[in-house]
C-alpha cells in the first residue's frame, strides 16, 4: 500500500470515529432533552397555574409572576382526587429521611474511610474488607429493602410485632420518641437507605482520602505528629471537598431511592407529616411510583409533576456539589 | 566486598576513631557519657549524637544494609554519598524512624541517638521525630498559609501563646533564611512560593519543632542552581546549630556543605571520614573511583 493511500486511510478512519463519537453524544443529549421535556408538558397541568399556562399555549395574559407556578401542588397532602393532590408529605417526608440517613451514613462512612485509608495495614484482611465494601457499592437497593425489613422494621421480632411494639422511649409527642420495632418508621428508612449509600459513602471518601499526596503525610509524621493528627489537620482538611462533594451525591442518591423503601412497607396514603422519628412517612420517589400506578390519566400527570420537583431537587444537590468541588477545591502541592 | 568493612576498624576512618574504642558493647554501660574524655579541638572527634553499630536493615526479604559502623558527631554536616540504590535514604530514613511507614521494613544491630535507643520496639517515634526533624527530596509545604506551616509544628507538642508562637515562626523563618523573602505574605499559601523557598520553607518547619538532629535527604535535586545555592548556604549556617545528615548524589555538593562523608556502595559502608581527606585522598579504591566520577 503506498503511503498516500495509507495517510488518506488514517485520515478516513479518524473522521469516523470523531463522527461516532459525535453520534453517541448528541443521542444521549437528545433522548434526556426528549425526557425532560416530555415529562414537563405532562407534568405541567399540576405545576403550573392555568393562568400561566394559557399564556404560553393560548390567548390569557399573566398578571403576577408568582402566581406562575401552582403552589398548592407544593403544600397539599396526597389525595385520592387528583385536582386537589399535592406533594407536601412526601417532600417533608424525603427531607426527614435524607437527613436521618446523612446523619447516620456520613460519620460512619467517612470513619471508616479514613480508618481504611489511614490506618488500616495493607493486609489480607483489610483487602478482604475492601473486596466486599466495593460488592456492596453494587448491590441493587431493594435487597438493602429486605435487610432493612428484618434488621430495622421487625427487629428480627424480638421486640413483638412491628405493629404492637413492646418497646418505647420518649413522651409519644415527642420528635424523638421511638419504638422498638421501627415498623413503617422514618427510623427505619433512614436506616435502610444508610445501607443502601453507606458503600458508596466509604469508597468516594476513600478516594478523595488516596487524592491526598503521600508526601503531605510523611511531612506531618517527620515533624513529630502522630497519626491521628496527621489523619485530622493534614489529610482530613485537604481532602474535606471531595468528600463533600461525594456525599452530596450520595445524599441524592438516597434522595431517588424507592425500591428499599418499597420493600419496608411504607403506607401509600399518608395525610400528615411525620412528628417524631417513628411516625410514618412517605418520600417523593414512593408518590411517584404510587401515583404512576394509578389507572387514571390525571394520575400519570400527577407522577410527572412529582418527577419534575424530584429532579430540581436533585438537579440542586448536584450543583452544590459542582460548587464545593470547583470552589473548596484547592491545589494540595 | 565484605573485606570492606574491615576498613571501617577503629584505626582506619571512621568518622569518630577515638569514640569507636569507647563504644561500649552492652547495655547497661551506656548511661555513661563516653564523650567527655575527648579532646574537643579536632573537628572529627566531637560529641558524638548518633552512634551506630552493626547496623543491618531488610526490605522483606532484601537486605538493603550491612553491618553499618558509623558515628555521627554533633553540629556537623555529615554527608552520605554513593550510587543510587546503595541504601544511604535507607539509612537515613531508620534515624527518624520513617522506615514504620514501609510494610516488611526491619533492622537489627545498635542505633542510638545520646543513649536512648532507636531501634526498641517501645521507642516513642513521636518523640523521636520531634528530635530528629527531616527534610525531604521534594519540597512538601502543607497546602497552608506559610504562617500555619510553621506553626504546625510546635502547636502538636504544646499550647502557645499567640505572641509566643509568632515569634517563633520569625525566629524558625530566619533561621532558615526565609524571612526577608516571606515576612509581608506570612498568611499567603506556601505553595506559592518559589522551589526553592518551599524547601527552605520545609527546613524552617522542621527546625520550629527544636530538633537536635535534621535529616535531608537530596535536598537540592529538585531545586534550580540558585535555589540550590541558597539551601547549601544555609545548611552550611545550620550546622552551628544543628547535628545535620544530608543524603546527596552530588559530589560537589558533598564537598561544599558536609565536614564528613561517609561512602556507601550496595549497602555496605565502604569508607568515611572528614570530607577533605574523602575526595582528595580517599583511602579505597571504590571510593576514589566514585569521587572521581568513573561510576555512579
Amino acid at each position: 500500500m503506498s503511503a498516500i493511500s495509507m495517510r488518506t486511510k488514517r485520515i478516513v478512519k479518524n473522521r469516523a470515529f470523531l463522527a461516532l463519537c459525535l453520534f453517541s453524544t448528541s443521542a444521549t443529549i437528545l433522548i434526556l432533552a426528549l425526557l425532560i421535556v416530555t415529562i414537563m408538558v405532562q407534568g405541567s397541568n399540576f405545576l403550573f397555574s392555568s393562568e400561566a399556562l394559557s399564556a404560553v399555549f393560548g390567548h390569557g395574559e399573566l398578571s403576577q409572576i408568582p402566581k406562575i407556578i401552582r403552589w398548592d401542588f407544593l403544600t397539599n397532602f396526597a389525595s385520592r382526587f387528583p385536582e386537589k393532590a399535592g406533594i407536601y408529605a412526601a417532600v417533608i417526608g424525603s427531607l426527614w429521611v435524607c437527613a436521618i440517613c446523612a446523619l447516620l451514613a456520613l460519620p460512619l462512612g467517612i470513619g471508616t474511610a479514613i480508618y481504611l485509608e489511614e490506618f488500616a495495614p495493607k493486609n489480607r484482611w483489610t483487602g478482604l474488607i475492601d473486596f466486599n465494601i466495593r460488592n456492596l457499592a453494587g448491590v441493587p437497593s431493594i435487597v438493602y429493602g429486605i435487610l432493612g425489613l428484618t434488621a430495622f422494621t421487625r427487629m428480627f421480632g424480638l421486640f413483638g410485632s412491628d405493629k404492637n411494639s413492646a418497646l418505647s422511649f420518649g413522651p409519644d409527642n415527642a420528635w424523638w420518641h421511638i419504638q422498638l420495632p421501627f415498623g413503617q418508621g422514618l427510623l427505619a428508612g433512614g436506616l435502610t437507605l444508610m445501607l443502601v449509600v453507606l458503600p458508596i459513602v466509604i469508597i468516594s471518601s476513600r478516594e478523595a482520602l488516596r487524592a491526598v499526596p503521600s508526601s503531605l503525610r510523611q511531612a506531618s509524621l517527620a515533624i513529630g505528629a502522630t497519626p491521628w493528627q496527621t489523619a485530622s489537620k493534614i489529610t482530613l482538611p485537604a481532602a474535606i471537598p471531595s468528600i463533600l462533594t461525594g456525599a452530596i451525591l450520595a445524599m441524592s442518591r438516597a434522595m431517588g431511592e424507592a425500591a428499599p423503601l418499597l420493600v419496608l412497607g411504607i403506607p401509600v396514603f399518608i395525610a400528615n407529616t411525620p412528628d417524631n422519628l417513628n411516625d410514618n412517612f412517605t418520600v417523593l420517589p414512593f408518590q411517584i411510583f404510587n401515583w404512576a400506578g394509578r389507572p387514571q390519566e390525571s394520575f400519570h400527570q400527577l407522577a410527572a409533576s412529582a418527577i419534575v420537583v424530584l429532579l430540581v431537587v436533585l438537579i440542586c444537590f448536584n450543583g452544590v456539589a459542582v460548587y464545593l468541588r470547583q470552589k473548596l477545591r484547592k491545589p494540595m502541592a | 566486598m565484605t573485606e570492606h568493612s574491615s576498613m571501617l576498624n577503629p584505626k582506619s576512618n571512621s568518622v569518630v576513631p577515638k569514640e569507636t574504642n569507647t563504644m561500649p558493647e552492652t547495655r547497661p554501660t551506656l548511661a555513661q557519657p563516653a564523650t567527655s574524655t575527648l579532646p574537643t579541638s579536632s573537628p572529627v572527634s566531637e560529641h558524638v549524637t548518633l552512634r551506630v553499630k552493626d547496623f543491618n536493615a531488610w526490605y522483606g526479604a532484601y537486605q538493603a544494609l550491612h553491618n553499618i559502623t558509623l558515628n555521627i558527631p554533633s553540629q556537623r554536616v555529615t554527608s552520605l554519598i554513593g550510587p543510587s540504590g546503595c541504601g544511604k535514604s535507607t539509612f537515613l530514613r531508620w534515624i527518624n524512624r520513617m522506615n514504620d511507614l514501609v510494610p516488611n521494613a526491619r533492622a537489627d544491630g545498635v542505633m542510638q541517638l545520646d543513649k536512648d535507643d532507636l531501634l526498641d520496639r517501645n521507642f516513642d517515634v513521636v518523640e523521636l521525630r520531634r528530635r530528629v526533624g527531616m527534610v525531604f527530596q521534594k519540597p512538601n509545604p502543607f497546602p497552608k498559609s506559610i504562617y500555619e506551616n510553621i506553626a504546625f509544628g510546635p502547636r502538636l507538642h504544646k499550647r502557645f501563646h499567640r505572641s509566643d508562637l509568632d515569634a517563633l515562626v520569625e525566629q524558625s523563618l530566619r533561621a532558615a533564611a526565609i524571612w526577608d523573602e516571606v515576612k509581608d505574605r506570612l498568611h499567603n499559601s506556601a505553595l506559592g512560593l518559589s522551589g526553592g523557598q518551599q524547601q527552605r520553607l520545609c527546613i524552617a518547619r522542621a527546625i520550629a519543632v527544636g530538633p537536635e538532629v535534621l535529616l535531608m535527604d537530596e535536598p537540592c535535586s529538585a531545586l534550580d542552581p540558585r535555589s540550590t545555592a541558597s539551601v547549601e548556604s544555609l545548611i552550611r549556617e545550620l550546622r552551628q546549630t544543628f547535628t545535620i545528615v544530608v543524603v546527596t548524589h552530588n559530589m560537589q555538593q558533598a564537598a561544599r556543605v558536609s565536614d564528613l562523608t561517609a561512602f556507601f556502595f550496595e549497602g555496605k559502608l565502604i569508607e568515611a571520614g572528614a570530607t577533605d581527606g574523602m575526595f582528595t585522598n580517599p583511602k579505597n579504591k571504590q571510593t576514589e573511583d566514585y569521587v572521581t566520577g568513573r561510576f555512579g
